[in-house]
């Protein structure tokens, strides 16, 4: 079953880097996903300053605004999709995850149609 | 029809969690259940409860199961890539007739309290899963319309079937994560018992945990909670169905062999390690049973045990009982000093049995226009009936 596991960094410093762990952190986990034949695919995202939102409206007008703008002090930073057997497994993985420890991670199953 | 009556309250946990272990399916293995229990309720009234009532019933579940999945075709390729997957996972054992059916009701306590699941879902799960009661059952032991109660077990089942919650018990270095999360279901049902005065429901909470006890024999916090249950329960004939104060109730009709039962398990819930949270409210709860009347219970002892509890589980609302065992032990001016000290705990803002304690304290001082004030405050936030009432009586003391 795939499980898309959603980076929520916290508020990122001056820098523009979630603070807390290092890039050897991700280096290692990431390595360890990809060595326990789970990984499916996954992306670290650019700043949320370069994010840009699309929308199109009932008469067809494509409105383009700059954003999101995060609501809450966490932003997305990445994501991975893994296959793992059921949701402890991927809680697991997520708990692992560098993003956990100084932000959050959503799992949420991949709709199977 | 007795008899009747017990035979599937104790058997369609153990029914339901040996289905649900088979085919992976909540919504399935419900049905089956029901269906099974039905076909009883027709034949044994007729013919007598067979001598293995248990193995029937699983036999019958399974025919039902097996029609089922032969008319539903998705259910059955459902099945099939279930049935693959346990075949990777080791053989599945087949139920054994005759002999005593396996128990797989620990998987199911710890599903249905899953900490993916919302807290009240989790409660509102195992009591329709463990404690066999039907929707209307349970929500009316909550008080929400049968349609939102239906409602709330429909989504918590979506989700452990389509989050693929799965049906097992967490290993060794998880227990001690996901036990408190089991046990604070059960506990919420006890009280819920209590705050909604359904009897019925906090002796559910007793009996489900008297089965986890006899499923996790190793894990002190259970016979903990059991005893704190059982010590609580013991005093209900003297509440007189509404909110009698420690001080106030007829210890005479107190149930002593639940007291007796209850202490035997904290000792238990005691020995062998550092306490628990549970066991070590059973153990204050266990000083209040002891004693032959209010004056005379062990105050020292029981503000030793809340020291304990705070380091444990610190919370204003444990700091407030603390302190209310501490006026006991060092007169009313040490309880209020230390009440006022809590007074910034944005927890007991308008927390009436705080404003209630207060209330008490400045009374006991000779201070009775605070009292009044501090009665009046609490009667303006307190929730319930019983609650008012027994706030208006301390009222009209004054």
């Amino acid at each position: 079953m795939k499980y898309l596991l959603l980076i929520n960094a916290d508020t990122v410093d001056e820098a523009g880097k979630p603070p807390g762990c290092e890039p050897a952190d991700w280096m290692a986990y990431d390595k360890e996903v990809k060595e326990a034949g789970i990984f499916v695919s996954g992306e670290s995202l650019a700043d949320l300053v370069t994010a840009t939102s699309v929308r199109v409206d009932a008469a067809g007008k494509r409105t383009v605004t700059d954003g999101p703008f995060a609501e809450t002090r966490e932003v997305l930073g990445g994501f991975y999709v893994i296959d793992v057997p059921d949701l402890d497994a991927a809680l697991d993985w997520a708990a692992r995850c560098p993003g956990s420890r100084d932000g959050s991670i959503t799992v949420r199953p991949v709709a199977d149609f | 029809m007795e008899s009747v009556e017990a035979v599937f309250r104790e058997e369609h946990g153990r029914l339901l969690a040996a289905l649900v272990r088979r085919y992976g399916d909540l919504d399935l293995a419900e049905e089956v259940t029901s269906e099974a229990i039905e076909a009883a309720l027709r034949h044994w009234p007729a013919e007598g409860v067979p001598p293995k009532p248990g193995a029937w019933l699983m036999t019958t579940a399974r025919r039902k199961a097996v029609d089922r999945l032969r008319r539903d075709q998705v259910l059955a390729a459902r099945l099939a890539v279930l049935q693959v997957e346990a075949d990777r996972a080791g053989p599945v054992p087949a139920p054994e007739f005759g002999a005593e059916l396996p128990d797989e009701r620990l998987q199911l306590f710890f599903t249905c309290a899953h900490p993916a699941l919302a807290a009240e879902d989790r409660i509102a799960l195992t009591l329709r899963c463990l404690g066999g009661l039907t929707t209307p059952e349970v929500a009316r032991a909550f008080l929400v319309p049968t349609e939102t109660m239906a409602k709330r077990i429909t989504r918590a089942k979506k989700k452990i079937r389509e989050a693929r919650i799965p049906f097992r018990v967490p290993g060794a270095d998880e227990l001690p994560d996901r036990l408190p999360v089991v046990l604070q279901a059960i506990y919420s049902i006890f009280t819920e018992g209590y705050a909604a005065q359904r009897p019925d429901l906090a002796e559910e909470a007793i009996r489900l945990t008297r089965i986890l006890h006899r499923l996790l024999p190793s894990e002190r916090e259970i016979p903990g909670l059991l005893a704190l249950m059982l010590l609580v329960h013991a005093r209900r004939e003297a509440r007189d169905g509404g909110l009698l104060l420690l001080a106030e109730q007829d210890r005479a009709r107190w149930d002593r062999a639940m007291i007796d039962e209850g202490r035997d398990l904290v000792v238990v819930a005691l020995t062998g390690g550092p306490p628990g949270p549970y066991g070590v409210q059973a153990a204050i709860a266990a000083l209040h049973d002891e004693a032959p009347d209010f004056a005379q219970t062990d105050w020292p002892q029981i503000v030793a045990l809340y020291d304990v509890l705070l380091a444990l589980t610190p919370s204003p609302v444990v700091a407030l009982n603390r302190a209310a065992a501490v006026a006991m032990r060092d007169g009313p001016q040490a309880g209020l000093d230390l009440l006022d000290s809590l007074a910034g705990e944005p927890l007991l803002r308008g927390h009436h049995p705080y404003l209630a304690a207060r209330a008490d304290l400045l009374d006991r001082l000779g201070r009775p226009g605070e009292a009044r004030q501090a009665y009046e405050a609490a009667l303006g936030q307190a929730g319930t009936e019983p609650e008012r009432a027994l706030l208006r009586r301390r009222l009209d003391t004054l």
